[in-house]
């Protein structure tokens, strides 16, 4: 394979119907590596980093302008298939969300299954190991893989989304505040697997913890709005270390020494 | 206790609330509603009585059956008039239901699923309508309408099919024949047979399954549906994934719903099925069959004594049945029900 190619991002507008939600985003996120995205509530992170794997169009109305080159293909071209895009690109939720009829195996499997895509058992026994170890899971569960994925807690759920997520062998996974549901332990156990999933993939991650974009991250993007109702505007991108000790930007000191002040 | 206790000295205001007791509007409230909830069970139990009291004469009379009903017939008993009409009452049902799961289950995820916003707004719309159309109506439809349409299908069927499965089936106890073979036989014009009040009995329990089974895939969670597009599904495998699962006890239920509405149909079937009491699985053959209330209704105004109770004991084994199906179906639902 060809070295990781970073994802950029041109003059992205992205809209809920009439309403512009986020304005002219242009930023270049780096291959394997982890960045994070914060701000304050409603100024379009979530909305953003849906863009990035086209899930944003499934709500009805909602569209976006402008280009998102992955691997040097242009995501929002015409003719690309949006399910190509989320299978290059995955995703892991606010809230943990396995499907609640299948075991745990099976929630691995999910994605590999999709599409008719045959696997051997010895295959899938192989991947659905990988991918739990994969996810700091394998241990917990390995003695009960046909018991129910919702039997699980909380944050091993969550794992559990991310061995579901890594199953399918993505270049991107896009991480939309993966912890806010959980306890602290919880998420110290998510945080380390962010390090270690960095090695293989890239990695944007939503956080409303800035401690947290801090600990994971190694650049940030800091989004705001003017007021409710204007569209969101990506303020500052930069390295996590500049952005939280020397930021260019007014607002993003403001934001920043805010919270931890 | 004790804590209850010195929180009521210490604050009079909270004993005021507590002591204000429950508000007229509450009380008359529950009455209503334990009333409706009685009334509810009273009805049916009323129903239940009637039925069997009124059987009694029937189940008691063994020799003495010998009103017109029985036709002169020498082996004639309660199970050898009842069982055809069982027979031809599951039979049309379950015909019925195997036409309209399917085709109700496309429409219901198509409209939850796939079609656009104002699109699926018009079809719902459309299907409550369906749903509300009197039986009558149906029936004089089907009779009038749709049967002789319906000829050159059946020949067809009957000359490509009606040959073909041959398998040693199931052999009734009571003078049926020994292959089950849908299509074959003799249809005659006019087509009045069991088919025919089959897939009219479809049309009938079409919108209600539709309408039950739209309800429940619109109420899919969002995030599930997200988690399997995420994965890379197509709108497709989303639905096989995740929407299907989580409405299979709705579905379930929705068609119980129609069953129960298809095996206690009359009018419809009434004014399409040339009636006849046999265990034939000929479903084109004309005056084969009859549905236990389409029996009843055609026959009641002549009846009296030993006949009415016989048709009442008929009614009985309606009712049972019915209940029968509620129960399995209450079953499968809260053994295929999705724990969340
Ligand atoms: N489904 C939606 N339909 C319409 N507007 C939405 C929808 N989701 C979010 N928005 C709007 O888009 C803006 C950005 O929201 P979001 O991306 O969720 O913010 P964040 O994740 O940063 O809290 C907000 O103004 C919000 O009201
Ligand atoms: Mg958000």
């Amino acid at each position: 394979m060809a070295a990781p190619q970073p994802i950029n991002v041109d003059s992205l507008n992205i809209y809920y119907g009439d309403f512009l939600a986020v304005e002219d985003v242009t930023v270049q996120i780096e291959p394997r590596s982890v960045t994070a995205l914060i701000g304050p509530s409603g100024c379009g992170k979530s909305t953003f980093l849906r863009t990035l794997n086209r899930m944003h169009e499934v709500i009805p109305g909602a569209y976006a302008e402008g280009t998102v080159e992955i691997d040097g293909e242009n995501i929002y071209h015409p003719k690309v298939d949006p399910v190509n895009v989320r299978r290059r690109v995955g995703m892991v939720f606010q809230k943990a969300n396995p499907f609640p009829t299948m075991s745990i195996r099976d929630n691995v499997l999910a994605g590999v299954k999709l599409n008719n895509r045959r696997i051997s058992k010895k295959d899938a026994d192989e991947l659905v190991e990988t991918s739990l170890k994969g996810a700091n899971l394998w241990e917990e569960v390995k003695d009960r893989l046909d018991k129910p994925g919702m039997g699980l807690s909380g944050g091993q759920q969550q794992r559990l989304c991310i061995a579901r997520t890594i199953a399918v062998r993505p270049e991107v996974v896009l991480m939309d505040e993966p912890c806010s549901a959980l306890d602290p332990i919880s998420t110290l156990a998510i945080e380390d697997l962010i390090h270690e999933l960095k090695e293989s993939y890239t990695i944007v991650i939503v956080t409303h913890n800035m401690q947290q974009a801090s600990r994971v991250s190694d650049r940030t993007g800091f989004f705001n709005i003017a007021g409710t109702g204007k569209p969101g505007h990506l303020i500052e991108f930069d390295d996590t270390q500049k952005m939280f000790t020397n930021p260019e930007n007014k607002q993003t000191e403001d934001y920043i020494s805010g919270r931890f002040g | 206790m004790s804590t209850t206790d010195a929180a009521e000295e210490s604050s009079s205001s909270a004993s005021t609330l507590r002591r204000g007791g429950r508000r007229f509007g509450d009380s008359l409230f529950s009455v209503l509603s334990i009333g409706s909830g009685l009334l509810i069970f009273l009805t049916l139990a009323a129903v239940a009585i009637f039925l069997t009291n009124e059987s009694v004469p029937a189940l008691l009379a063994s020799e003495e059956l010998a009103g017109f009903l029985s036709n002169a017939e020498p082996d004639f008993s309660l199970i050898s008039y009842t069982a055809p009409y069982i027979f031809g009452t599951i039979l049309a049902a379950a015909l019925a239901l195997a036409m309209a799961i399917p085709v109700s289950l496309g429409i219901a995820l198509f409209i939850s699923h796939y079609a656009p916003r104002r699109m699926a707004a018009g079809l719902g719309y459309m299907i409550d309508l369906l749903a509300a159309v009197p039986s009558v109506v149906y029936g004089l439809w089907g009779g009038i309408w749709l049967v002789p349409k319906l000829e050159p299908l059946y020949t067809l069927l009957n000359e490509t099919l009606g040959t073909f499965p041959t398998w040693p089936g199931f052999v009734p106890w009571v003078g049926g024949e020994p292959v089950v073979a849908l299509f074959a036989g003799d249809p005659t014009a006019p087509m009045n047979n069991l088919a025919s009040a089959s897939i009219v009995l479809a049309v009938m329990v079409l919108p209600i399954i539709t309408a039950v089974s739209r309800e429940v895939f619109l109420q899919t969670p969002r995030l599930q549906e997200e988690a399997a597009l995420a994965l890379g599904a197509t709108r497709f495998e989303v639905v096989k994934t995740v929407v299907l699962p989580f409405g299979r006890s709705g579905v379930v239920a929705a068609s119980m719903l129609g069953l129960g509405r298809a095996l206690g149909e009359t009018m419809a079937v009434l004014m399409i099925l040339a009636p006849g009491a046999t265990f034939s699985f000929h479903i084109l053959e004309v005056g084969r069959h009859q549905s236990i209330a389409a029996n009843i209704a055609s026959r009641q105004a002549e009846a009296s004594g030993v006949d009415m109770s016989l048709l009442i004991f008929t009614g009985l084994v309606l009712f049972v049945l019915t209940f029968i199906i509620n129960a399995i179906a209450r079953w499968i639902v809260a053994r295929s029900g999705v724990k969340s």
